[in-house]
């Protein structure tokens, strides 16, 4: 859910909520501009403050937040979205995953950043690839994204929509029954959640 | 004891650094960019690096309860490389960004045009950012590196009292000093410093705006020699607090003129004396 500005005043700083306030006017003038905006080797504003909201913000989880809506109110193009995902540090890496389901991206555009950040090592950024936007992964990426969860520590319930997608699903069953066969012949613990998702998977089958 | 490792190149230590980091007493370091030991042959291969140091480095130090901050920019070796110089016109993008607390490392390999360049228009990056910046002191001919170094500090718009000139030693700490900038030692096996003869210059010259970091890289170095270097100093009879501020204190106040060191408020003592510097003064 996109947490709005009325929202983000209520947790920000006197100074912090200034700073948004120009951001965010900042983030309009670009979306207005649209592909008029500043080109070259011009750094928009709103980028510089996209990439300065963990510092200004003081808070983690408010920066973030304010980054996901300075994306929706900027609404930049599809290769202004990919340039910044992947030149992005963590907390932007996330920012664009979260913000992916508010921009104006089609499947093809938005697929390959959340295949990126499966791909990863970073627990942060898997638990924001799994959110909303997943649902446009087919069946079988996203069932490697429920059983990189599990491998890796992400809790299954950071999957968006997990009750519903994966109820009666016979593949994810079995890939979940292997992988917790092959933690127990190894004598290591199987995660937990598995027991859950898996037992999602048996209903209505 | 805590431990602020300023200068270190994680990129090149195993996860079980970060664990005998934590267990050592390290809880916050810095990550400079720098050469690799394999030359780059284009800018993106500095700007992926950079991808690295801004998020898969502090991802795998965060899980060690380690703060990474990192300093970006062309380092001096491969600024006399015509396909890296390049990079320099995409820094401002990086600058800009939360987790980088300085330029650097810049200065001098071999005192070449080409060094003396990019080390000007860094130092003008680094004012123009607001952000301090991290000098490298050349391994050969080092006291007329370090003179050279100074004359470029002092020519660039970037204040003295702004640029921290790194692997000092005996033949060069007493010019640096006089000069006003921040001072650091590199305690480094065969190299550079050993944690004896950085006591003896502690013992000289005072613990004021010193820095001791491992410099750990893919060389035969060890990522645990800022806590040899307290340990040195309280057999010396330095007391626990001269350490903390040499290996914490003095980190923190010269990386924290960035506004952009954010340490977790949960770490002891973090806030020095209430003061929330570490978050960007706010």
């Amino acid at each position: 859910m996109l947490t709005t500005h009325e929202e983000l005043r209520t947790c920000l700083s006197t100074k912090a909520n200034a700073w948004l306030d120009s951001a965010l006017a900042d983030a309009d003038d670009a979306a207005r501009q649209g592909p008029n905006g500043p080109s070259g080797r011009d750094i928009p504003r709103w980028e510089l403050r996209f990439a300065a909201a963990g510092r200004e913000c003081g808070d983690p989880q408010a920066a973030q937040a304010v980054r996901v809506l300075l994306l929706h109110t900027a609404r930049p193009n599809p290769a202004d979205v990919a340039r910044l995902y992947a030149r992005g540090t963590g907390d932007e890496r996330r920012a664009v995953v979260a913000a992916l389901p508010y921009l104006p991206l089609t499947p093809a555009e938005g697929v390959p950043l959340i295949e990126d950040a499966l791909r990863s090592n970073d627990v942060r950024l898997i638990a924001a690839a799994v959110g909303p936007y997943a649902a446009v992964l087919d069946a079988h990426a996203w069932r490697h994204a429920v059983l990189k969860c599990l491998f890796t520590g992400v809790p299954p319930a950071a999957v968006a929509g997990l009750a519903d997608r994966a109820l009666g699903d016979a593949e994810l069953g079995r890939m979940l029954r292997d992988f917790a066969a092959e933690r127990t012949a190894a004598g290591r613990p199987v995660p937990d959640g598995l027991t859950h998702v898996l037992a999602l998977t048996a209903k209505g089958a | 004891m805590r431990i602020f490792d300023p200068h270190i190149h994680m990129t090149s230590r195993t996860t079980d650094d970060y664990q005998a980091m934590h267990a050592a007493g390290v809880r916050a370091l810095v990550e400079p960019a720098f050469w690799l030991g394999q030359p780059r042959t284009a800018p993106e291969s500095f700007l992926d690096y950079f991808d690295s140091l801004l998020g898969w480095e502090p991802f795998r130090a965060a899980q060690y309860g380690i703060a990474h901050h990192c300093t970006l920019a062309l380092n001096p070796k491969e600024a006399n490389d015509p396909r890296c110089t390049p990079v320099l016109e995409e820094l401002p993008r990086y600058l800009v960004k939360d987790g980088v607390v300085a330029v650097g490392e810049i200065g001098y390999d071999s005192m070449t045009p080409a060094e003396d360049t990019a080390l000007a228009a860094q130092l003008d990056l680094a004012a123009g950012h607001s952000l301090p910046a991290l000098v490298h002191t050349p391994h050969r001919d080092k006291l007329a590196g370090l003179r050279r170094t100074l004359d470029v500090v002092a020519e660039s718009r970037l204040p003295v009292d702004r640029v921290l000139v790194d692997h000092l030693n005996e033949t060069t700490v007493k010019e640096a000093r006089e000069s006003g900038c921040w001072l650091g030692f590199s305690v480094y096996p065969d190299t550079k410093m050993d944690e004896h003869r950085m006591v003896a210059v502690l013992r000289e010259y005072g613990p004021e705006r010193v820095l001791v970091n491992s410099a750990a890289d893919w060389g035969n170095s060890d990522p645990l020699t800022t806590r040899k270097v307290g340990e040195a100093m309280l057999a010396a009879g330095f007391s626990e607090d001269d350490v903390d501020r040499v290996l914490w204190r003095n980190p923190v106040a010269f990386f924290g003129l960035s506004g952009r060191l954010a340490l977790d408020p949960a770490m002891p003592e973090a806030l020095h004396e209430g003061n929330s510097i570490l978050r960007g003064g706010e």
